[in-house]
Formats: C-alpha cells, sequence, structure tokens
C-alpha cells in the first residue's frame, strides 16, 4: 500500500501518509459492506482496491496501480484491521 | 519519525532506504568522499585496537612492560609524534583527494539553477548567456558522464541539497549562490534530500535526479525546449480538467508551459505527468496520489504551501488528475 500511496487518501496502521481524502481504515475488517454498497467478500476487496470505478463510477477512489496479486495481499492486509 | 525511514516512499526507494547510500558513490564528484570515509573507519579501527592493547597491558602485563608503557618515551611517541604524523599525512592526502571538488569551472559545463523553497525544489536549466531556458521542478535531469554545475540558491531560509550518491552535501544560502558539481557515471534515478532543518515538512523536502544516456537527454531538452508534448491519450475529463485549472485557482501558484497558466508561487507543473514522485519527493505518482494530494495535501504533508480543496467532488479531483497526468 506504501508502495501504490494509497496513504495519500486513506490512514491505516503501518501506511504513511495518514491522507483524508477517503474514509480510515482503520477497522476495516469490521465493515460489512465495502464503500457502503458492495458485499465485503475477498475476491470483491481485491478487485475493488485496483478498479474501484468499475464498481461505483463516480467513486473518489480511482483505478490503482496494483497487480492482482498485490491486490489479494492488500485484501488480505486490510482484513487484519480492527478484528474483533 | 522521518517517514523515509519506515515506509517505501518513492525517495526512500531511490535513496536505497535508511541510511542514506552515503558510501555507495555513483559518480566523481561522490568517489572522494566515500573513500576518504573509508580510509578514516579503517585508521579509527587500527588506533582502537592499539588502544585496546595498551588497555591491556596497563591492566596485565608484566611489571616491565606497564614501566615502558608510562615512561616518557612512550608517551612522546603514542602521544606526540603519532598523532602529528598521522593528522598531517591524512589532511594533506583529503585534500588532494577532495580537491577536485573545488576545481574551477571550465564554463563549457552545462549549468543548472536549483533554488530551495519551503518546501520543494526550483529547478531552472541555464543557457550559455546564464539565461533561464527551462523551468521545472523537484526532478533534476541530467546526461550521464559530463559534470553538471549546480548554482544554488535559496528563497527563503536555508536549505541544503544533498544527494548521497552524487555528491557532498551544500547549504543554499538566502542571497548566495553556492556552486556545486555532479555527475553520475551511469544512468539510474538518484534520491536526494533537504540536509538542512528548514522548518515544519523539512523532512518531507525531498527530489531525484535523473541520468540519461546523452542523446536520451539531449532529446528530452530538445523537446521541452520547443514545447513539443508527447500526445496526450484521448480521456473525457482531460478538458474539463484544464478548465479547472484556471477556474479553483491553481493557474494562480502553478505554471504549466504553453498555457496560460503562470503562477510562481508552487512548482513548474509543466511536466508533472512524467515525474517519479510527487509533493517533492514524497508520494509515488499516480491517479491517486495526484487526486489525494489536490484533495488534502496538508493531511499528507502538514503545513506546506497548498491549500486544501475540499470543496472539489470525486469527479473534479479526477478531471485535474487526468489534465495532469497529460502534462508530460
Ligand atoms: C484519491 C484518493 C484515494 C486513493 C489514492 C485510494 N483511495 Fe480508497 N477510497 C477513496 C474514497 C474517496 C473512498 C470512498 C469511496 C466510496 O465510498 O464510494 C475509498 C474507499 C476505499 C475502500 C472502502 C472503504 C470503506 O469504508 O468501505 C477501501 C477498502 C479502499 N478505498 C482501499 C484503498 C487502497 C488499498 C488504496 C491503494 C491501493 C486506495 N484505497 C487508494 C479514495 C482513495
Ligand atoms: C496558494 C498557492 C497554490 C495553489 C492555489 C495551488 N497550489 Fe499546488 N502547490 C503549491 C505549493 C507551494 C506546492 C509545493 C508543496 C510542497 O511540496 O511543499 C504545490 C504542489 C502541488 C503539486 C505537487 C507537485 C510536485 O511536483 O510534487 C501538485 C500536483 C499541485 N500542487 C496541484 C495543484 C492543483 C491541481 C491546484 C488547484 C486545484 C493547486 N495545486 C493549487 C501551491 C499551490
Ligand atoms: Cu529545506
Amino acid at each position: 500500500m506504501n508502495g501504490a500511496g494509497c496513504g495519500s487518501c486513506h490512514s491505516a496502521p503501518g501506511v504513511w501518509p495518514e491522507g483524508e481524502v477517503g474514509p480510515s481504515l482503520d477497522s476495516f475488517a469490521q465493515q460489512t459492506l465495502i464503500a457502503g454498497r458492495l458485499p465485503n467478500r475477498a475476491d470483491i476487496l481485491a478487485d475493488y482496491v485496483r478498479n474501484a470505478p468499475k464498481y461505483v463510477p463516480q467513486s473518489g477512489m480511482p483505478a490503482m496501480p496494483l497487480t492482482e496479486e498485490e491486490a489479494r495481499d492488500v485484501a488480505a492486509y486490510l482484513y487484519t484491521l480492527g478484528r474483533r | 519519525m522521518w517517514p523515509l525511514i519506515s515506509t517505501r516512499s518513492a525517495v526512500g526507494d531511490a535513496l536505497g532506504g535508511w541510511p542514506p547510500p552515503v558510501l555507495d558513490p555513483a559518480g566523481p564528484y561522490a568517489n572522494p568522499l566515500a573513500t576518504l570515509s573509508w580510509v578514516l573507519f579503517g585508521g579509527a579501527g587500527l588506533v582502537f585496537l592499539v588502544v585496546l592493547a595498551a588497555l591491556w597491558i596497563a591492566l596485565f602485563g608484566t611489571a616491565a612492560r606497564k614501566e615502558k608503557l608510562g615512561g616518557t618515551r612512550a608517551i612522546w611517541i603514542g602521544g606526540v609524534a603519532f598523532p602529528v604524523v598521522v593528522l598531517s599525512v591524512l589532511l594533506v592526502w583529503g585534500l588532494s583527494m577532495t580537491g577536485s571538488l573545488t576545481a574551477p569551472i571550465r564554463g563549457d559545463e552545462m549549468r543548472v539553477k536549483v533554488t530551495g523553497e519551503m518546501w520543494w525544489w526550483r529547478i531552472a536549466y541555464l543557457g550559455a548567456d546564464g539565461g533561464a531556458v527551462l523551468h521545472d521542478a523537484n526532478e533534476l535531469h541530467i546526461p550521464v558522464g559530463r559534470p553538471v554545475v549546480l548554482e544554488l540558491e535559496s528563497a527563503d531560509v536555508i536549505h541544503n541539497f544533498w544527494v548521497p550518491r552524487l555528491s557532498g552535501k551544500l547549504d543554499m544560502i538566502p542571497g548566495r549562490t553556492n556552486i556545486m558539481r555532479i555527475q553520475a557515471d551511469a544512468p539510474g534515478v538518484f534520491g536526494g534530500q533537504c540536509a538542512e532543518y528548514c522548518g515544519g515538512p523539512h523532512a518531507l523536502m525531498g527530489f531525484v535526479v535523473v541520468a540519461h544516456h546523452s542523446e536520451d537527454f539531449a532529446r528530452l531538452m530538445t523537446a521541452r525546449r520547443a514545447n513539443i508534448r508527447p500526445p496526450a491519450p484521448a480521456h473525457p475529463d482531460l478538458a474539463r480538467g484544464a478548465q479547472l485549472f484556471g477556474s479553483a485557482g491553481c493557474a494562480a501558484c502553478h505554471r504549466v508551459a504553453g498555457t496560460g497558466a503562470n503562477g510562481a508561487a508552487g512548482p513548474d507543473l509543466s511536466y508533472v505527468g512524467s515525474r517519479q514522485t510527487l509533493g517533492a519527493g514524497i508520494l509515488p505518482n499516480n491517479r491517486g496520489t495526484l487526486m489525494g494530494w489536490i484533495g488534502n495535501s496538508q493531511a499528507i504533508k502538514p503545513g506546506n504551501r497548498m491549500p486544501p480543496y475540499s470543496m472539489l467532488s470525486s469527479d473534479d479531483l479526477r478531471a485535474l488528475a487526468v489534465y495532469l497526468e497529460a502534462q508530460r
């Protein structure tokens, strides 16, 4: 996430900087929906973080330069955030 | 603390992580510094061993040895003669070694003026008559194998220009022009960093030097001087982005060559789409980081002199990013 610069819009543990354009991802694993719309499933999340406009065309979250594998790793990391 | 330590920022990658690669020189103006450092480390190591040996004798040696160690002769040799000889030799050798760093400018070198600003770098490529022929920011392009003379200035407070793999450090002082040379032996990207505390986001004041093969460099400069741009990929947001750049006030602080945008308070954005980094060497450059920077650069680089744009919609941010990506 540091390599792609997600931190320019989000805060998340271990990610720099702590941008404020998008929501904080600090407890993302507790959410039922991604971006208030999509079921929070690993395959959808991995696709969403690479290409959000495909799901939410007007999204403030642009397509990001991640490979499929990197996106799966990012999704796995996001599911560790705020686990109860 | 210093984000370059803990994260993979673009400039962090170029710097090669932490600590900065000061002992990995990539050009003739950095080589002598690395050699000198190694000799000093080695010499210091040797002296340390000698001191340990003396300590060992003082603690556990025979009475005769202790006697000798405490004698006047030992003090004259170890305490006076040895340091005088070693330090003199080091001084002469060190000066001859680094002499090339202060050799006079020949006058036919390529010249670039780099001005430290709070907290970014203004760059002007100079023509033969000393006038600026091309403006840019936060990224310095040089040809390999040729010395490049840098005229270092400051617009506000004292900054310090430092590219660990290409040179030592040199202060940028308001009202003065300090001259420094750099040269890269092979193509590559070399991270740089402000090395003199200059207020709030000082640690986030980085840049990169990109060294090109001579022909590539000549091509780049010729195209930019003639304002010949690679064709921008058609995108429905492009025109809107260009229009917003004026109506949202960006043009008051930023210049884009060949357009009406001529602001000088912020970095020149004529080639921002081809930059390796954003925010003065701190972020990778892609649509997301562009949108994030424009939307709220204050959360990214607190205290920097660009206002946050929380009144822009996601469509506006995207259009601006698309427009800036096309400025190459
Ligand atoms: C230009 C700013 C920007 C960048 C860069 C960005 N995002 Fe986003 N992101 C947003 C915005 C805005 C939203 C909210 C979108 C919505 O609700 O439709 C969002 C939503 C999300 C969500 C859903 C959050 C939730 O609460 O449902 C995730 C997960 C996410 N982003 C991950 C990432 C990752 C991973 C990266 C880096 C690869 C990244 N983002 C880069 C702006 C950005
Ligand atoms: C008040 C003057 C001002 C205005 C208005 C302004 N900027 Fe900036 N901008 C700056 C300054 C100063 C910086 C350098 C910040 C730093 O790195 O410390 C900057 C940096 C940037 C950068 C990063 C450049 C780089 O090479 O790192 C981009 C991109 C940018 N601005 C885009 C915009 C856009 C788009 C707008 C309009 C929505 C805008 N700016 C409005 C002053 C301004
Ligand atoms: Cu500085």
